[in-house]
């Protein structure tokens, strides 16, 4: 996934992409797509599926690669990646046939809408769950704690939220920006808060499989590494939307071969 | 649908529009079973109280927050639900503006806001409270149908037709309570279909919300300075029924367009915009909140004070009329 999202980024050329946040996710991807969501690409609109909401539409690059690893893209179509007129922007266009449940790219809705979607879920007495991906630097937001309130209010257990929390945003540490402790913040909101390492497939996958069997809703808080697994990436907010040339583009999966 | 009878139009007009639209919603409640209602915090202000312990299934009090408001509709939307959210113009509109592009824009998703109060209905609350840019707002969003019903009947007949659109829709409420009555007996009501309210030919009113009644009072008055109006509901800003504005070009020598919202943008703005495609059409004077915000007072203080009464319309029409005769 991670040689996809480069290979994805190159092809974008000078139009450049969000590469950072996209490499902090793989993993969170992996997992959620490789072994925890109940979802049929052969059936998309299935009603009991579960509800998959990518809030950072930014880390879309990561989100693309596990659609199609699920087999919710085609190649074809992966590769319209950026596309004039395609299907996948830099921000993710809602097509539930495509796996994709929202248009999201503005920062601070995915949670709402997953509280809708948990609501509807409630009402109509089906068993999907809600994971809703977020950004730590988007927890800068307020309409994501609005959201939170809600979810608590209305016991809505159903949704899961993550947090990429890679330390950064766009103008560097999310502590020298925001500096708060969002981990206490979301228990005071009356979550039920996780904390996992975000590029441990085994500890991601026991904590997102874990039954809720609490009337609360959980956030996983997963420590990631913004660019991980590239060394001039890692914490380095140059990627954080840049042009990846093919100089680049090789050294990075020379590194990621290396490594295996 | 409950009738529209006169005696119903003095009842709804006693509740006024936020009353009225409690009332329906009660009705609405009984009839479609994939409806929710969502409020932000306003549930009695909203005449929403009985709708709530009658369903309280179908009812959602999300907090004051408006864009979490905008955000649990569109997700509620997209699974299937039929989605009334209300608030104070004001806030519904523009706190939560962004999120209304989204969802109910950008998605398309089958989402009704109610601008509750709009114009300067809350009165000595002061201007953080009045509703006046929202047309602007609302009709600037690609897909957006905006109603604008004219008394409380209109808002019984809007309300059903917004449930039955499939598609989002922003409900603009004017007026307070004792709301002046335009319709006593039942009449067609159509998206995007103007109504005619009075006949005439010298001048045409296009009006919309509130201030339907008083440009009907208006044209009574010119009747006497032997200036003919017509008066044009336009309870539908968008999409805007251009087939009637077209066919009016042709007949009358004088537009005007009145409004309880800015004359930047509202009903004035969107009429404006049709007639400069057409090539020698009838002036227009646009009738509505000047551009400024505005020292504070009761409804009918403001009203009075922004020329926005029949009278103070009447007064204006003459002078512009009679400028042009000379």
């Amino acid at each position: 996934m991670r040689k996809k999202t480069l290979y994805l980024a190159n092809r974008a050329g000078s139009k450049g992409a969000h590469i950072g946040s996209a490499l902090s996710i793989i993993e969170i991807m992996a997992v959620l797509y490789g072994g925890i969501l109940k979802i049929d690409p052969k059936n998309p609109f299935w009603i009991e599926r579960d509800r998959f909401i990518i809030s950072k539409g930014h880390g879309s690059l990561g989100f693309y690669t596990a659609l199609y690893e699920a087999g919710f893209l085609s190649e074809e179509e992966l590769d319209t990646f950026e596309e004039n007129g395609g299907i996948l922007p830099g921000q993710p266009v809602m097509s539930v046939e495509k796996g994709i449940e929202f248009s999201i790219g503005s920062l601070g809705h995915g949670l709402s809408l997953g509280v809708g979607v948990a609501f509807a879920g409630k009402r109509n007495h089906t068993a999907s769950n809600v994971y809703v991906l977020m950004g730590d630097g988007e927890c800068n937001e307020g309409s994501v704690w609005e959201a939170a309130m809600a979810a608590k209010q209305y016991h809505l257990s159903s949704i899961t939220a993550i947090i990429d929390a890679n330390e950064m945003q766009s103008d560097g540490r999310c502590s020298a920006i925001m500096g708060v402790n969002y981990g206490s913040l979301w228990e005071s909101f009356g979550w039920q808060v996780c904390y996992v390492d975000g590029h441990d497939i085994h500890d991601l996958y026991v904590t997102l499989k874990a039954e809720n069997k609490k009337e609360t809703p959980r956030v996983i808080i997963a420590k990631t590494v913004k660019g991980k697994g590239i060394s001039f990436m890692e914490n380095n907010n140059a990627w954080h939307h840049n042009r990846l040339s093919d100089e680049d583009c090789h050294r990075a999966i020379e590194e990621l071969d290396f490594s295996r | 649908m409950i009738p529209v009878t006169s005696l119903n139009a003095r009842i709804w007009s006693k509740i006024g529009s936020r009353g009225t639209y409690g009332l329906t919603m009660m009705e609405l409640g009984k009839e479609y079973d994939d409806i929710m209602v969502l409020t932000a915090d306003l549930c009695t202000t909203s005449g929403l109280d009985r709708f709530r312990e009658a369903f309280p299934e179908k009812f959602c009090n999300v907090g004051i927050a408006e864009q979490n408001l905008i955000g649990i509709a569109g997700g509620l939307a997209k699974e299937g639900k039929t989605v009334f959210a209300s608030s104070f113009a004001t806030f519904v509109v523009m706190r939560a503006y962004e999120h209304v592009r989204l969802n109910l824009g950008y998605m398309g998703f089958n989402v009704k806001v109610v601008g509750l109060a709009a114009g300067f209905a809350m009165g000595m609350f002061g201007n953080t409270h009045y509703g006046i840019e929202d047309i602007a707002l609302m009709r600037a969003i690609p897909g957006l149908c905006v109603l604008s019903p004219a008394d409380c009947s209109e808002v019984v007949k809007a309300t059903y037709a917004a449930a039955k659109y499939c598609g989002p829709v922003y409900l603009r409420l004017t007026g307070g309570m004792n709301c002046p009555v335009v319709y006593k007996n039942d009449y067609l009501f159509e998206i995007g279909k103007a109504v005619s309210v009075k006949e005439g030919h010298n001048i045409a009113i296009i009006s919309t919300g509130s201030m339907v009644y008083q440009s009907i009072q208006a044209a009574k008055e010119l009747e006497h300075d032997g200036i003919s109006a017509s008066v044009i509901n336009m309870h539908t800003i968008k999409p805007l029924d251009t087939h009637t504005i077209d066919e009016l070009c042709g007949k009358v020598s004088l537009f005007v367009t009145v409004e309880e919202h800015s004359i930047i943008g509202g009903l004035g703005g969107a009429v404006a915009e049709h007639l400069s495609s057409i090539t020698s059409s009838p002036r227009l004077i646009r009738i509505g909140i000047p551009d400024a915000f505005q020292r504070v007072g009761d409804y009918e203080y403001l009203l009075e004070q922004n020329g926005l009464t029949g009278s103070k319309i009447a007064e204006r029409i003459r002078k512009e009329y009679m400028a042009d005769s000379f």
